[in-house]
């Protein structure tokens, strides 16, 4: 889900298609609004590589390519 | 556990005059009329949930099972419970919803009773309403009447007023696209009886256990066999959102605005046509088809081309939903 | 902008095709592979994925599902609570039909108890805070993705003063387990996909053992349609290669070196103690338990309560299940006398759980 207002001292609001909700931001660092983050009960575990998922999408990309 | 609580227990002590069908209404026939009559009692909580009310809620309710009798709904009784101390303007709020939505419906209230019980006897307010109404000449939708072949038609978006009501509780404090379809239903189905009349043979909503469930009743019911197709079935996306951060599918939530049709196949297109531009359901879809084989077994197609049964939910369904 | 490349992944032409490819794979000899979480055996299910998979290729499913491997006892021990002090009790949704030695949580409920479903720890010292004239205990339940938060929502109770809200520990942790199951010569898989979200917070490093020392694959696998058949790609590669190691497939979401600050939290409030695993027996280190420091929060110190042991139901097979050794179908009980309306196995129990995720999605079933 993408961060989009911090609310001090650790909280913020996360959006996804249309829906936000405040979660806890007390597990990662360094997170900014336009971040995504991995949401698990209530508290942000992770945040998302996009640069990575580019790197998925292009990998699935090429194998399901058919090889006809 | 609520199936074999009413199949076990309590249809042996009801009357044997064969209105043992589990439809949502009973088809009555009184000095040469067809009736439909039904009851339903209200505990959704919270009382007041994005997009309705227990008020909404408990017209919409009855009279959407009056229409899947295929009969139009003439009169309904409404009766309430109160918890001593419910705040007046909530109740007026209510009232005043009951009040819209029978209009909308185009239904009158014409009995009822009142009843206040002290604090902690009953939690807010209870609500319980019948109605009657008339059968359509040259209709007969039940549970039972699906056959092979036949097209199954979903009347819009589903599981909106499931994910209304679960959004309010286990403190997430959600916000966003979230309403319920809590809505009366003659508006699209009256005109679709009128128009298609004997090409639908089940009409169903799916309110406790989704569509998932309804559909399965119906297999029993008509011991047929449902195939669906997952990529068909309309589904709002703030709805998927909420699905996948508390882990539930929209075809288990409830609809309260929602019905499912099985008609003859050659009629589907043009019922979907009708339905979309003439109806106001502007996400009717054709999801599927009723099969000669595997009786008793909704099968869906899922988006990555692989299968998976969709059962009957199994355990406790979600509690005070509707 | 960023979104969109989230979207894209999702689209379902993208999924048909990548499922269609694996559908056509030439695999030329039996291969098993172990997904170790319970939300990949319900992804894998929801997904439709086994009628698609070429016939040498088997998945088993592992322990990972908290709630399967929870013992009954610890159940028990929270309805004694509940009874003998009066306390509320707070839980995520999926422990409310989890059956002790004679109740549920749901039932509970409906004799009158307090019981409540949340979705977050937070929200279940929300309840204690608003409700000062009340005890809460709240049912910590889950591996490395879970304990984090409860541990977040612990601190953050001793912040603000919640003399009312403590937790009745069961967390376990996935590493030993994986020790035991990859020690285990019965259990022979030939590769692990391994949970996606556990693995944010633990990294790549500590699985290295099961590559290294016993020669399996390993892929970090995420949770999406998409992901899971990706993992299955990589594992298939490295089987096919013998060159085994602990390759990140949800490289979007997972780190090598894990969310430290996440790690910390945790042992900050919980220590490592040895503890039962359902269908396992002890599994030395393989839990967490309140640390000292923490004693005021722990549940199991404040209210203190007797139970019996919990008596494993006759003819079970769960253990062997957890461990991939057989398949549901494989259990005598599986559908004759054990479905998802009367559970009687942890495995059945959950809707994560293999037993349930198999017989809801994807038993056989005569056509008539």
């Amino acid at each position: 889900m993408k961060i989009t207002e911090l609310v001090p001292p650790d909280m913020a609001v996360v959006e996804a298609d249309g829906i936000s909700m405040e979660i806890s931001l007390a597990l990662v660092e360094d997170v900014s609004v336009g971040d995504y983050v991995i949401v698990h009960t209530g508290f942000a575990l992770e945040a998302l590589d996009i640069g990575e998922a580019e790197k998925t999408l292009e990998m699935l990309r090429d194998i399901s390519k058919s090889d006809e | 556990m609520m199936h074999r609580l009413i199949s076990d227990v309590i249809l042996r002590y009801s009357g044997s005059s064969g209105h043992n069908e589990l439809d949502d209404a009973a088809e009555l026939h009184i000095e040469g009329n067809s009736i439909a009559f039904s009851t339903d009692t209200f505990v959704v909580k919270p009382v007041f949930f994005p997009g309705g009310d227990i008020g909404s809620l408990a017209v919409s309710g009855t009279v959407n099972d009056i229409l899947m009798k295929g009969a139009r709904p003439a009169f309904l009784s409404l009766s309430l419970v109160l918890e001593e101390g419910f705040p007046l303007e909530d109740l007026e709020r209510i009232l005043e919803s009951i009040r819209q939505t029978s209009a909308k419906a185009n239904v009158e209230i014409v009995t009822g009773d009142t009843k206040v019980v002290g604090r902690g006897e009953a939690d807010s307010i209870f609500i319980n309403t019948a109605g009657i109404g008339t059968i359509l000449p040259g209709v007969h939708v039940s549970g039972s009447n699906a056959r092979p072949g036949d097209a199954v038609i979903v009347s819009g978006t589903v599981g909106r007023h499931g994910i209304a009501v679960m959004s309010e509780r286990g403190g997430l404090n959600l916000k966003g696209g979230i309403s319920s379809d809590a809505a009366p239903l003659n508006e699209a189905v009256l005109p679709l009886l009128d128009r298609f009349k004997g090409a639908v043979h089940t009409l169903r909503d799916p309110t406790r256990g989704g569509a998932a469930t309804t559909l399965n009743e119906i297999a029993r019911s008509s011991d047929v066999g449902i195939t669906v197709e997952e990529s068909a079935i309309p589904v709002d996306e703030a709805d998927n959102a909420v699905c996948e951060l508390l882990g539930f599918e929209p075809l288990y939530l409830p609809c309260e605005g929602r019905f499912l049709a099985f008609v003859e196949p050659s009629t589907a297109g043009e019922i979907i046509k009708f339905l979309r531009e003439e109806s106001g359901c502007r996400e009717a879809a054709i999801i599927g088809e009723v099969t000669k084989t595997a009786a008793g077994v909704v099968q869906m197609r899922t988006l990555s081309g692989g299968s998976r049964i969709l059962d009957m939910p199994s355990g406790e369904l979600l509690p005070r939903i509707c | 902008m960023n979104g969109n490349i989230l979207k894209k992944l999702r689209e379902p032409e993208l999924i048909r095709r990548l499922c269609d490819r694996l559908s056509k794979l030439d695999v030329p000899e039996k291969v098993k592979i172990m997904e170790v979480c319970g939300t990949h055996t319900m992804a894998i299910h929801r997904m439709g994925l086994p009628p698609l998979l070429p016939p040498h290729i088997r998945l088993l499913s592992g322990p990972g599902c908290p709630v399967c491997v929870t013992p009954g006892s610890y159940l028990d021990t929270a309805f004694e609570m509940a009874g003998e002090y009066g306390i509320t009790l707070v839980t995520f949704g999926d422990m409310m039909r989890v059956p002790g030695s004679k109740d549920t949580l749901s039932l509970l409920r409906s004799r009158g108890y307090a019981v409540e479903v949340v979705y977050s720890p937070m929200a279940a010292l929300e309840l204690a805070l608003e409700n000062p004239g009340r005890d809460f205990v709240f049912l910590a339940v889950g591996f490395e993705t879970t304990a984090p938060a409860v541990a977040a929502t612990v601190i953050a109770a001793r912040r603000k003063n919640a003399g009312n809200f403590s937790i009745l520990c069961s967390h376990k942790l996935v590493i030993p387990a994986l020790e035991v199951l990859v020690d285990d010569p019965e259990a022979a898989v030939d590769g692990f996909m391994l949970p996606g979200h556990v693995s944010a917070v633990l990294g790549s490093e500590p699985y290295r053992f099961i590559p290294d020392k016993y020669s399996r694959a390993c892929v970090i696998t995420g949770f999406e349609p998409y992901d899971i058949v990706h993992g299955i790609f990589m594992l298939l590669a490295q089987i096919e290669s013998g060159e085994f190691s602990v390759e990140i497939q949800y490289s979007r979401g997972v780190r090598p070196q894990g969310n430290e600050r996440a790690r910390e939290c945790m042992f900050e409030v919980f220590t490592p103690v040895d503890t039962v695993w359902r269908g396992f027996g002890t599994i030395p280190g393989s839990g967490l338990a309140v640390a000292d420091d923490f004693a005021g929060f722990d549940a199991g110190v404040r209210y203190p309560v007797k139970t019996e042991p919990f008596p494993e139901p006759e003819g079970c097979r769960c253990g062997e299940v957890l461990r991939g050794i057989i398949e549901p179908p494989d259990c005598p009980l599986f559908e004759a006398v054990c479905a998802p309306g009367n559970p009687v196995g942890p495995c059945m129990v959950s809707s994560e759980g293999t037993c349930a995720a198999f017989y809801r999605y994807s038993r056989s079933f005569d056509t008539r």
